[in-house]
């Protein structure tokens, strides 16, 4: 049940934190980036009837966090296998 | 059928669906009653997760607020979904895989002090409070519009349904009524929209009609047009300063990953993989609702201003007499709602008809022609409290009143009277419980009388779900003035005291009990401080909530985030100077962080 004994704590740890911030990052910039810090020059683009900027804060950053933690989750469970630490 | 008996039918088949799915989850032991057994399929979890966090607010208000804010509505949008991220990446699956009932039991545990547990009892015993008083009014208010039956009676009822699952089914039972209440609340949102933005746009998915076309220009470019021809600030821009916007999104994220009855949802998987995957699916069903509000808002808001207006959707001259809607023929739905206050006429001008506009336009232009056209400011709003007009419509009248706006049959409006009851309900039970089993289990258990048998234990829980639903229903009959100020105060302090002492607790393990206790402490005394300081709780605002006076240029509502960031430097710095963590506790840390070994979570 408990890890295994030639488990490299420091390195399963560095992969998930080296995860945790990229999807940190496209979390930042889909929301905060996208939807607020650069909005004025993403409304010169059109997606459809949508201003491009209005279009991520009010309807694309909920997409992307959908699917980012689907992402997320996925690759957490393969560096939880690469180190032998998943559950069964 | 009159709306009335559809009504009360369809409300009543609903409750009749959660006392049926109450009796078959009724919990038998601690473990069931505090999570549910353990055993929840993690897509279960993610539904059940959805009615926990969408509330009153979000079913009722939060489409209103969109349709008056607009752009600057997208605070709300971003922030109570992003917070799922930092909930998946951050917080759910470590907790899961410490695996225990609570999330004081959590901080109690990691920092290794009694004090630190209770410290974050209070936290969530003032968050947890705040916002159950605030659902409990929903429910009321719900009852009293539609079923026309008085506040207390419709309190009363609402308080007897949470009573009987939440107190006999604990976890179990209100898992499963939260399913079925997310099926009832999401059919109920998402059917109107689906009509309105047919007959608006002729595109069936509201997602999609909001960026389509009326006629041969785009809808939103449409709108824009028709709010700022009534002298309003330009829908897809927005009047919060940038700063606000990134501070409140962020408080909102935060908040939302630091609410208990959130958190705790993501005890009841089996697995610690499970708890990743299932908030992805929560925020799948979070985002049905989530994505759908912003076309009820707009497209709301463009129906009551051409009704009110017909110029406006012809591209005629606004500023015409026959253009403003005459008063005798007003539609039977503004009628109705003008009978709850939430909407009122007041011919100002005499003129018989109604003129509905921003009065204080900064649009120097518009309001010279207003003048000219011999409008005497606006006269559609709603009833203010001592009974006179307030020139603001009531934002919730666009959800409650959509489908009669729309003109869609009477089952449509019951489905919304069902939806609102349904959410306000399913978010109370949620946070019933984590107030009882913070109490029967941090305090009692934990604390004060540590050898009680389980069966005690699961008795002490079920009398404190019951008082605390009592108190519930005092604080919604009887409201204390902060409930419209809930959102600020339970995110702010969500977001400011127990955030950042879990994220710290788990990517720290070197941060000691006296960092973080001194850290929560700052957090939420900063925070209570702000807020009280310009909304006044309690006590008359000691200075104009106004965005000269604020920190930084951050309102209440975003404060939090500046209330984390102390959190942290003082937690830092404490843990500098005192005594550094333990080493079975540093052992304790690495051992979460990692999957294998969690079975589902125990009492000991």
């Amino acid at each position: 049940m408990s890890k295994p004994q030639d488990f490299d704590s420091k390195a399963y740890w560095n992969a998930t934190l080296r995860l945790l911030i990229i999807t940190l990052v496209i979390w930042f910039i889909v929301s905060f980036g996208a939807g607020i810090l650069f909005r004025d020059a993403l409304d010169g683009i059109h997606l459809g009837g949508y201003p491009l900027g209005f279009w991520f804060a009010q309807q694309g950053s909920i997409y992307v966090f959908v699917a980012l933690i689907f992402w997320y989750a996925r690759r957490m469970g393969k560096i939880d296998r690469e180190h032998d630490v998943h559950e069964d | 059928m009159d709306l009335k008996t559809l009504t009360y039918i369809v409300v009543g088949l609903s409750f009749a669906l959660y006392i049926g799915v109450a009796i078959w989850a009724r919990a038998g032991t601690t473990k069931e009653f505090y999570i549910a057994g353990g055993g929840v399929h993690p897509v279960v979890n993610g539904m059940a997760t959805a009615a926990d966090w969408m509330s009153a607010a979000s079913f009722i208000s939060m489409a209103g607020l969109i349709a008056f804010l607009g752009y600057g509505g997208s605070v709300y949008l971003m922030g109570w979904t992003g917070g799922y991220v930092l909930l998946a990446v951050l917080l759910a699956p470590y907790l899961r895989k410490f695996g225990k009932f609570t999330v004081p039991e959590f901080i109690g545990d990691r920092y290794y002090s009694d004090a630190a547990r209770i410290v974050a009892v209070i936290c969530l015993i003032f968050i947890s409070f705040t916002y159950v008083a605030g659902q409990m009014r929903g429910v009321g208010i719900v009852f009293s519009r539609f079923l026309e039956v008085d506040i207390t009676t419709g309190l009363l009822v609402g308080m007897g349904l949470v009573f009987f699952y939440a107190v006999l089914g604990g976890m179990k039972g209100i898992t499963y009524t939260q399913v079925a209440q997310y099926c009832v609340l999401i059919f109920a949102y998402t059917i109107p929209a689906v009509f309105i933005s047919l007959q608006l746009t002729g595109n069936p998915l509201p997602q999609l009609g909001l960026g389509s076309s009326v006629g041969d220009v785009g809808f939103l470019t449409k709108l824009d047009g028709v709010v700022t021809d009534l002298g309003f600030a330009k829908y897809t821009s927005g009047d919060k300063s940038m700063i606000d916007v990134f501070a409140i999104t962020l408080a909102l994220m935060a908040g939302t990953a630091g609410l208990p009855h959130v958190i705790v949802r993501f005890f009841t998987v089996p697995k610690v993989s499970d708890a990743r995957i299932s908030a992805g699916w929560a925020l799948v069903f979070i985002a049905i609702l989530y994505t759908t509000a912003p076309a009820v808002g707009a497209m709301a808001r463009y129906n009551l201003h051409t009704t009110v207006n017909s110029a406006l959707a012809t591209g005629g001259d606004v500023f015409a007499p026959e253009a403003s809607l005459e008063g005798e023929s007003r539609p039977g739905w503004m009628k109705r709602w003008e009978a709850t206050g939430l909407i009122m006429w007041e011919d100002k001008n005499g003129d018989g008809r109604i003129q509905y506009y921003n009065e204080k336009s900064k649009d120097e232009a518009f309001l010279t022609k207003a003048d000219a056209a011999g409008w005497k400011g606006n006269e559609l709003g709603s009833k203010g409290k001592d009974g006179s007009f307030d020139g603001k419509v009531d934002r919730d009248i666009m959800v409650l009143a959509n489908p009669e706006i729309a003109g869609l049959p009477n089952w449509v409006i019951a489905l919304i009277a069902a939806g609102g009851i349904a959410a306000a309900l399913s978010t109370a039970a949620g946070l019933l419980l984590v107030i009882s089993s913070s109490i029967s289990h941090d305090l009692l258990k934990g604390i004060f009388a540590r050898n009680i048998s389980e069966k005690s234990e699961l008795m002490a829980g079920r009398v404190a779900a019951a008082v605390a639903v009592l108190v519930a229903g005092y604080l919604g009959y009887n409201p204390p003035g902060f409930v419209a100020e809930v959102v600020a105060f339970a995110f702010g302090l969500a977001c400011a005291s127990l955030f950042p002492t879990i994220v710290l607790g788990i990517f720290n393990k070197k941060m000691n009990k006296e960092g973080a206790i001194a850290g929560m402490l700052t957090g939420l005394i900063f925070t209570m401080a702000y807020i009280v300081y310009f909304k006044g709780i309690f006590i008359e605002p000691m200075a104009a909530n106004e965005a000269a006076n604020w920190l930084f240029g951050i309102s209440p509502e975003g404060i939090g985030v500046v209330g984390a960031l102390l959190n942290v430097t003082v937690a830092y710095l404490v843990g500098k100077a005192t005594a550094p963590c333990p080493d079975h506790i540093q052992h304790l840390v690495e051992d979460i962080r990692y999957p294998r070994g969690a079975g589902t979570a125990q009492a000991h």
